[in-house]
Parts: C-alpha cells; sequence; structure tokens
C-alpha cells in the first residue's frame, strides 16, 4: 500500500502542497526542454534533408561553444569571436561535406550513421588537442547576456527565474521563428524543404545537392553555437557536454525524425516530465538520477503506440 | 595456382554442403587455429596476452553477437555494451550464490540470463523500425547501466559499487582473478571464443540464418513468403544477446578482473559497433578482423612515436588515439563500405584466377 500511495498520491499532494515549488521545477524543466529541442532542431535539418542520422550534432555544440571561448582566451574581442566562430563552423560544414558526405553518397543509411560517428570521434580528439579538456567559463558578459535573477512570490511563496534562462528562451524562440522563416519564405528555404520530400525530383528542377548539405550542415552548426552559449552559461564548457547530444535522441523519436514542430513541442514534453518524474517519483521512490533513462524509456512506450513518432511522416511500405 | 576450386568435384548433396567446399579454405583456417592455439602462446609475453590477444578475441565475440542481430537480422542495435554488462552481472551473482559452480557452467549460464533482457528490449523492434528501433536500444542502455549502479544486491552491497573477481580455480588451475595467469585464461577464452564461432557459423548458414536473412533483406517481403517475423526477430535477439551476454561474462571474469557500472556504458557499445561495421556486417570472418584492428591500433599509437623519438605526453596520445580512430573510420566506410571481410572476399576471387586471369 505505502508503495501504491508513493506512486498515486504523495507527488500530487506534494505537487499542489507547494505549488511555488512546483512552477520553480517546471521553469527548470522548460529550459532545459528549449535547449534538446534545439539540439534535437540540428538533428531533424540534417534528416529531412539528407536522410542522415547525425550523431555528430552534440559535439558540433561542444565543438562550436569551444571555439568561441578559445578564441575569446587567445585575446580576439568577445563580438568578433563570435563571427569567427560562425566562420570555423562554415568551414567544417564545407569540411564535412567534401571529405565525408560526397564520396559516401547512396550509401546505406547505417553506413552514413556510422560516418557521422566517426567524424564525432574526430571532433572529440581534435578539440581536446587544440582546447584542452579542462572546464571552461562561458563568456557570458562579454556577449552581454544579463546574469542577475528575478524573484517573485506566487502562492506565497518564492520562485527564482535567472536571467540567462529567461534570455536563452527568448533567443530560441527567436532563432526557430527564424528559421522557420527562412524555410518557408526564402528560396534557398525552399530548396532545402523540396529535397526532403524527393531527392530526385529536386535535382531535376536543378537544385544542388552538395550546395544545400553545406547549407544544412552550416545552419545546424549556427543551432549548434547558439545551443553550446545557452548551455555552456548554465554548465560551463567541456567534453562532458557531449552528454546532451543523447537526451536529444528520444526527443526525436517522440516528435518524429522529420518533423520541425515535433522537435520542438517533443523537446519541451520530455525536458518537463523528466524534471517532473526525477523530483516527485524518481528521487523519492528510485534512488534518483532518473534523468538519464526516463526520456528513452518513455519516448519508447510512446513508440509503440505511434512508430513514426507523434509528428512523424506516416511509413508507408511497400514490398 | 595454390587457391584454385578447378578439380574438386562434388557427386553428393552433402559435399556440396560442407562447411569447406574448397579445400584450400580448410587449410586455411587449420593454418589460423595453430597460430592461435600452438605459435601464439608459445611466442607472446604477459603485455601481449594482456594488451592483444585475449581483448581481440573477447571483443571479437562481441561483435559477432552484435553481428547476428544487425548484420544477419537486420536489426540495428546500440545497447550491445549494456547486454555485456548483464552477462557479467548475471555471472557475478551466479557464482556468488553457488560458489562451487564450474566457472564455464556459470558463464554458459549467464548467457540466458542477457538473452531474456535482449528479448524484452526486442519486443519493440515488431513495431519499430530502422533509427526508431535503434534509439529504443539506447533506452535498454541507459536504463540497464542505472540499474547497475541502484541496484544494490547486483554487487553484494559492496561499498565501491565496483564487482570484484575473487580467485576462481578449474581443476586446480586458476582461470579467473588475481592469480591467474593470462594463458591460462587466453586458452580459456580462445576455447569458448571457438565454440561459440563453430555455433555461429553452423546456425547462420541453416535454415535459421536464411530466415533471419530474408527478414534484413525485406521484412514484409518475408512475412508475405510465411516467415513467422515474430519468431524470426525475437530468435535473432536472443541468440544475439546470449553471445553478447557470455562475452561480457568474459570480459569481466578473463581479462578485466573488476568491473564499474560505466564500464559499460555507451562508448563499450560502440566499440563493439565500429567493429562489427569495420569487419563487415553479415560477415563471421569479419568479426575478427576488425577487432584486431580496433585492438592493435591504440597499442600501435601508443608505442610508435617513442620508437621514433618523439616526446609525446600519454593523454595527447590519447586524444591523438581518437583523433584518428575517427578519421580511420571515415576512410575505412569510405574505402569499403562491405568491410574488411570484403577485401578477403576479393583478395579470394583474385587468388582463383591467378596466374591466368582471363
Amino acid at each position: 500500500m505505502n508503495l501504491v500511495e508513493g506512486i498515486f498520491v504523495k507527488p500530487f499532494q506534494d505537487m499542489f502542497g507547494a505549488p511555488d515549488f512546483l512552477i520553480q521545477v517546471l521553469w527548470e524543466g522548460l529550459v532545459a526542454g528549449v535547449l534538446y529541442a534545439l539540439i534535437a532542431l540540428g538533428f531533424v535539418l540534417i534528416y529531412k534533408s539528407s536522410r542522415i542520422f547525425n550523431f555528430a550534432q552534440g559535439i558540433m555544440v561542444v565543438f562550436a561553444a569551444l571555439t568561441l571561448v578559445g578564441l575569446y582566451e587567445k585575446g580576439v574581442p568577445a563580438l568578433l569571436a563570435l563571427p569567427l566562430t560562425l566562420v570555423v563552423m562554415f568551414l567544417l560544414a564545407v569540411a564535412i561535406e567534401r571529405v565525408v558526405l560526397r564520396p559516401l553518397v547512396n550509401q546505406p543509411d547505417i553506413i552514413l550513421f556510422m560516418a557521422t560517428i566517426g567524424i564525432t570521434l574526430f571532433l572529440i580528439g581534435f578539440g581536446e588537442i587544440i582546447f584542452g579538456g579542462e572546464n571552461k567559463v562561458m563568456i557570458t558578459e562579454q556577449l552581454f547576456i544579463p546574469t542577475g535573477s528575478f524573484t517573485f512570490e506566487p502562492f506565497g511563496g518564492f520562485v527564482s527565474i535567472e536571467q540567462k534562462d529567461l534570455t536563452a528562451v527568448v533567443g530560441a524562440v527567436l532563432l526557430v521563428a527564424g528559421l522557420i522563416l527562412f524555410l518557408n519564405k526564402s528560396k534557398m528555404g525552399r530548396a532545402i524543404r523540396a529535397l526532403g520530400d524527393d531527392h530526385q525530383a529536386a535535382l531535376s528542377v536543378g537544385i544542388s545537392l552538395s550546395t544545400i548539405w553545406v547549407l544544412v550542415w552550416f545552419i545546424a552548426g549556427v543551432i549548434a553555437l547558439a545551443t553550446g552559449i545557452v548551455w555552456g552559461a548554465r554548465a560551463g564548457v567541456s567534453f562532458a557536454l557531449e552528454v546532451i547530444a543523447f537526451k536529444a535522441l528520444p526527443v526525436l523519436m517522440l516528435g518524429g525524425l522529420e518533423s520541425v514542430p515535433g522537435a520542438i513541442i517533443g523537446g519541451l514534453a520530455i525536458g518537463i516530465l523528466e524534471k517532473l518524474f526525477e523530483i516527485y517519483w524518481g528521487q523519492p521512490l528510485l534512488g534518483g538520477n532518473t534523468e538519464t533513462w526516463f526520456a528513452f524509456v518513455f519516448a519508447l512506450i510512446v513508440l509503440l503506440f505511434r512508430p513514426q513518432g507523434l509528428f512523424g511522416e506516416k511509413i508507408i511500405e511497400r514490398v | 595456382m595454390l587457391y584454385r576450386t578447378a578439380g574438386q568435384f562434388k557427386t553428393s548433396y552433402e559435399a556440396d554442403h560442407a562447411l569447406f567446399p574448397v579445400k584450400q579454405d580448410a587449410w586455411l583456417l587449420g593454418f589460423i587455429l595453430v597460430l592461435a592455439f600452438v605459435v601464439f602462446p608459445m611466442t607472446a609475453n604477459e603485455f601481449a596476452f594482456k594488451a592483444l590477444l585475449t581483448p581481440v578475441l573477447i571483443y571479437a565475440l562481441a561483435a559477432l553477437g552484435l553481428n547476428i542481430l544487425t548484420g544477419y537480422a537486420g536489426q540495428l542495435s546500440l545497447g550491445t555494451g549494456a547486454f555485456m554488462g548483464v552477462g557479467a552481472y548475471a555471472c557475478y551473482k551466479l557464482l556468488t550464490i553457488f560458489p562451487e559452480l564450474n566457472i564455464l557452467i556459470a558463464i554458459g549460464l549467464s548467457g540466458f540470463f542477457s538473452a531474456a533482457v535482449g528479448v524484452a528490449f526486442g519486443l519493440p523492434s515488431l513495431r519499430i523500425k530502422g533509427f526508431y528501433l535503434a534509439i529504443a536500444t539506447l533506452a535498454a542502455q541507459f536504463f540497464l547501466v542505472w540499474l547497475f549502479e541502484k541496484w544494490a544486491w547486483l554487487y553484494n552491497y559492496n561499498a565501491s559499487g565496483a564487482i570484484q573477481v575473487p580467485t576462481i580455480e578449474m581443476f586446480g588451475v586458476a582461470v579467473a582473478g588475481p592469480n591467474a595467469r593470462a594463458i591460462v585464461q587466453y586458452y580459456f577464452v580462445l576455447c569458448v571464443v571457438a565454440l561459440v564461432t563453430c555455433f555461429a557459423i553452423n546456425i547462420t548458414r541453416g535454415r535459421i540464418g536464411r530466415i533471419w536473412k530474408s527478414v534484413r533483406d525485406m521484412d514484409i517481403a518475408a512475412e508475405l513468403v510465411g516467415i513467422n517475423l515474430m519468431k524470426a526477430k525475437l530468435s535473432a535477439f536472443a541468440v544475439s544477446s546470449y553471445i553478447v551476454g557470455i562475452s561480457g561474462a568474459l570480459f569481466v571474469f578473463l581479462w578485466r578482473g573488476a568491473a564499474e557500472p560505466n564500464l559499460f556504458d555507451i562508448p563499450l557499445s560502440f566499440r563493439v559497433l565500429f567493429i562489427a561495421i569495420i569487419g563487415g556486417l553479415g560477415s563471421i570472418l569479419g568479426n575478427y578482423l576488425g577487432a584486431i584492428l580496433i585492438v592493435a591500433l591504440p597499442v600501435i599509437i601508443g608505442t610508435l612515436p617513442a620508437t621514433f623519438g618523439i616526446p609525446i605526453s600519454s593523454s595527447m596520445a590519447e586524444h591523438l588515439n581518437t583523433m584518428i580512430i575517427g578519421g580511420l573510420i571515415i576512410m575505412f566506410l569510405i574505402v569499403e563500405p562491405h568491410g574488411l571481410a570484403r577485401f578477403w572476399e576479393i583478395i579470394r576471387e583474385k587468388l582463383i584466377m591467378w596466374p591466368f586471369p582471363h
């Protein structure tokens, strides 16, 4: 009986007993969810346009953040380091397209997937040699990101919202809005979507595959940089960050591998749910640290009912 | 000239179905077995056993298990490390509960635990396909490693949270634990690996193997010709996880000697996946070639700069190692996406033609 009460009664009592704490938990979950959504977005863009399951997205986040901080430490002013990092990410996109993707066109999915794991290992080794493995501090102040925190007191309680988290959420919303505008209104954006719909048809109307691939990997790099700045401001910049890439995978499963809205909604849902589960069920009942697997198991259960994810394209199989 | 198939006539179905339809293949295998059983043990030192020979065999066995699932039955799995962990912890608990149990039997039994877990996590494969399934197997990976950490019963409520292999004797000779000699462990592993490989070769070329291959190539078509998909996929998960579980038990008991939960984390899964893919999916030989490459590479990179007199710090060597392995994976995928085993096929065809290519 104790267990049943612990699962079905106690958590809800806790939630409504301390609504200010609940709001705090929800806010933390939302911020984490925004970051998961951003990483998942990088995955989705690449998957949509080239059917490559890009495992390297997580390491691109770390690499972008390290480049930014590393350049600043070398004495480059922060506002110059930002565009320079974008140039580095562009060069990385060109290099990946030239060296890795072009020779592997038309190979089975699993080979391309393995190649992105190869890229991941290469970037880890390369990054550690150049920037060193120790934890670095993200240059938040130099980039004019406010660091204070708002506090307010609903229901006689106490909720604190960090300004950099707020900046992160606003920045992410702007980035996603810009991206959706770009995909829907600009010529290049339409070309990306055309490539996603049908490779051969897109090629036959004169869309250049290699240009679009470079572009898509560059956009993924920009998203990675944004994610890296935001996450780095919260937790410091080091290779431990790459584990957040794994967090984006259940988001993709939940939202569907080729759906942009799916990545956003899935990210937010997983961010909030895993926080709630960890605080109200995981810590009292299971000994904590459930965040490592909760998202995967949750996504797996959803997938049993919808094998293509919540928003993915319906899988039609023909013999 | 040396390797020719002409003149070897088959006069019965049995001869046609034989394991080695070409005589030279049997000789070659015999030669390799002599190398493995006689020549290497006589020439190798303690370091070579610990750093090269035993890990190659164990990794090859794990890759063989994964290859049955991914290469033969077409179900991509990223949870190999965790299944190895299940085998290792099952073996540990079996030997704690029944200390008199022969270690060979304990290892054989521990495979059944990982097979059961594998089937449980393989159930979603009936509905989920491709990359969705790959991510679903990651659920097993993260959940199981978390369980190894939190379920104190698994490591006997040890304060360190790690499992330590006690000294285990078999027929009066220490085979596992701190007192065991490397050569004994090598022979033990070699015998198990040879046995399992023999089983794997025969199961993959028989009826079940052909069912798996048809499911891999197109599962709907396989279903239409009357193959029970559920049986086919779950049997692949069971056999694969069994082999992976055994390799996990060997990994801890005959090689590492101790294990923490994070040993079975995602890098181990990926290492085994690299071996299977670089070696060649859908090939038994490939697992060995891939394992030799992946195990030997760090050793070579570690010793090469010193022999040329270039000073290099150990952390630098480690980073270089990661970088070079990443680069090599990409290079191998570009040069030969079908893996190292394909090279052997090409060489074999050339040999049959040689020296008159037309």
